[in-house]
């Protein structure tokens, strides 16, 4: 516990040091990295942690992403309400698509996910009039402000960045460390037996959906007021499989590999396009070596190969 | 008379208009050992699986200690007291075996983790794996594993434990073993047995209850059930008494 915590704090600190070493290109680059790095925390608590493979988690992040944004841009509300809103928004679409979506399972969960996710997706395109649909809008500079902090400037925002996905990954390191992460895990390994040892598994599924999709949603959140602006694209069938590559990439069920995989993904796609416009076609290459000869992912690996006490 | 810990009255269950158990009436006294035999496709499985919840039962009522429970997930039941252990072996094969165990305490103990330790260290000494607690599950031999479960049941200090074929696959010193923990854990808990090695039935159970096509064929004490006709000609008749 101590030398994971250990890991971890390093991880933050050499994180927080980059903001000062970095050119400003990566840095840039970086606070986008750990602002998504938050989504696949969120992705990786209900697929990694407890086993539920779901296609639809764009409807959260965009959930969070919309319910900061549209308060800010129809009510004129303040960031830190906005926010908040924005959490509220995943957490209780969460609610209410868990308690659909779960009485499937498999499969079927993949689909009925997907097709919610569509669903809202479609919603957003709908309320063009307030969303402005697939074009999205811009959160003015001006309203991008909370408490003396403005941000737009690139430091600010590398801060802000930082200590949300500091939050992120420390809830996410307690959580598997406590009774109730535990018992997600139990689910993930062997769902009929944790029913038997006196587990209400419908419930702590619901539970993990919920908490996974209130992450997701504060990465939604995080990403509109941060880089102020929010558009249809992310609530799109694309933003449910990249935390899903992402957490695949990293290593799912472990508390780094999200955002392992998050930068890995990020990098990959960046120095490939630089070397060809068929960038996908490297990254997709890379991406096939990766899942054969490293299934577990790259934080996956580390704990299979080095250190089994990896959470 | 004491209110039996656990009563069945005409429990029924049919597959596709098969009749795999029907009208099962069974009581059992809190604090004894009950042994549930019947050749191969009796409905043993069935009947347990009714029992705790996995299936439902196309007719008929359960009750455990005194309270119907027919109509409560398996869970519910689990809460109150009822434990249950896999014919096939079913632990949590990539967590380690003090985890397996640290689950089953948890559920009952929360997040009181120096109790959690206590139970989990107990049930592991209890069952002889002490040594192997940070091994992996599907790592442990498969006596082990059969052993694992069992550990698994002991931690959530049921009131009654339904083992479904603990002893298969285990050696024969590790029945031994096996036949001790039972009697030291029957001081405290109702065991339902269900088993096939006829000396392990003999040795432990107070009754024993027959199952043959679904339905009771006989019940009463191990001599009684040796000597009954019937029985061996619908059980200890078709395979010898000794099959282990």
């Amino acid at each position: 516990m101590t030398r994971s915590l250990a890991v971890h704090a390093g991880l933050l600190a050499l994180l927080l040091a980059l903001n000062w070493l970095l050119p400003a290109y990566h840095q840039g680059n970086l606070a986008r990295v750990m602002t998504l790095a938050i989504y696949a925390i969120g992705y990786n608590i209900a697929f990694g942690y407890t086993g539920l493979l779901s296609l639809g988690h764009a409807m959260f992040f965009a959930a969070g992403m919309y319910g900061a944004a549209l308060p800010m841009r129809l009510a004129d509300l303040a960031i830190g309400p906005s926010f908040a809103l924005g959490l509220l928004a995943g957490a209780a679409l969460a609610l209410v698509v868990g308690l659909l979506a779960l009485r499937t399972a498999g499969v079927a969960f993949m689909i009925v996910t997907l097709m919610f996710s569509q669903a809202f997706y479609l919603t957003i395109l709908l309320l063009g009039t307030w969303t402005r649909g697939d074009e999205g809008f811009v959160i003015p500079a001006i309203d991008r402000q909370i408490a003396g902090l403005d941000l737009t400037a690139a430091d600010t925002r590398y801060l802000v960045a930082w200590a949300l996905f500091s939050a992120a990954l420390l809830i996410s390191l307690r959580l598997v460390h406590r009774p109730l992460g535990r018992s997600f895990v139990a689910i993930r390994e062997n769902e009929e037996r944790a029913r038997l040892l006196g587990y209400d598994t419908g419930r702590l599924k619901l539970w993990s959906l919920v908490i996974s999709a209130t992450i997701s949603a504060a990465s939604g959140a995080a990403y509109a007021t941060l880089f102020g602006y929010a558009g249809a694209s992310f609530a799109g069938v694309q933003y449910s499989i990249f935390p899903l590559l992402w957490v695949l990439l990293g290593g799912a069920g472990t508390v780094l590999g999200p955002f392992i995989g998050t930068l890995f993904m990020f990098y990959l796609i960046d120095l490939s396009s630089g070397i060809t416009e068929a960038y996908m076609l490297i990254a997709g290459v890379v991406l096939v070596l990766l899942t054969l000869f490293a299934p577990g992912g790259i934080a996956g690996e580390i704990r299979n190969r080095l250190w089994r006490a990896l959470p | 008379m004491t209110t039996p810990i656990l009563e069945t009255r005409g429990l029924s269950r049919s597959f596709h208009g098969l009749r795999a158990v029907h009208e099962v009436d069974l009581s059992l006294a809190p604090g004894r050992i009950r042994a549930l035999i019947g050749p191969n496709g009796a409905g043993k499985t069935t009947l347990v699986s009714m029992l705790i919840g996995r299936i439902a039962p196309s007719s008929g009522r359960i009750a455990f200690d005194g309270q119907d429970i027919t109509d409560l997930p398996a869970h519910e039941r689990v809460r109150r007291g009822m434990a249950y252990t896999f014919q096939i072996t079913s632990v949590f094969a990539r967590l380690a075996a003090e985890e397996n165990v640290a689950l089953a305490a948890r559920r009952r103990l929360g997040t009181d983790a120096p109790a959690v330790d206590r139970a989990v260290a107990d049930a592991l000494a209890r069952t002889g794996l002490a040594d192997r607690r940070a091994e992996t599950a599907r790592d442990l031999s498969y006596g082990h594993q059969r052993l694992l479960e069992i550990a698994m049941g002991l931690a959530q200090s049921p009131r009654l434990m339904i083992l479904d074929e603990p002893t298969q696959g285990l050696a024969d010193s590790e029945i031994e073993a096996f036949e001790a923990l039972i009697r030291e854990l029957s001081a405290t808990t109702t065991i339902l047995l269900i088993e096939h090695n006829m000396n392990v039935v003999m040795s432990l159970a107070d009754e024993i209850t027959v199952l043959n096509f679904g339905e009771v064929l006989a019940e009463g004490p191990p001599e009684a059930i040796r000597a009954d006709a019937r029985v061996q000609a619908a059980y200890l008749g078709t395979e010898p008494a000794d099959a282990t």
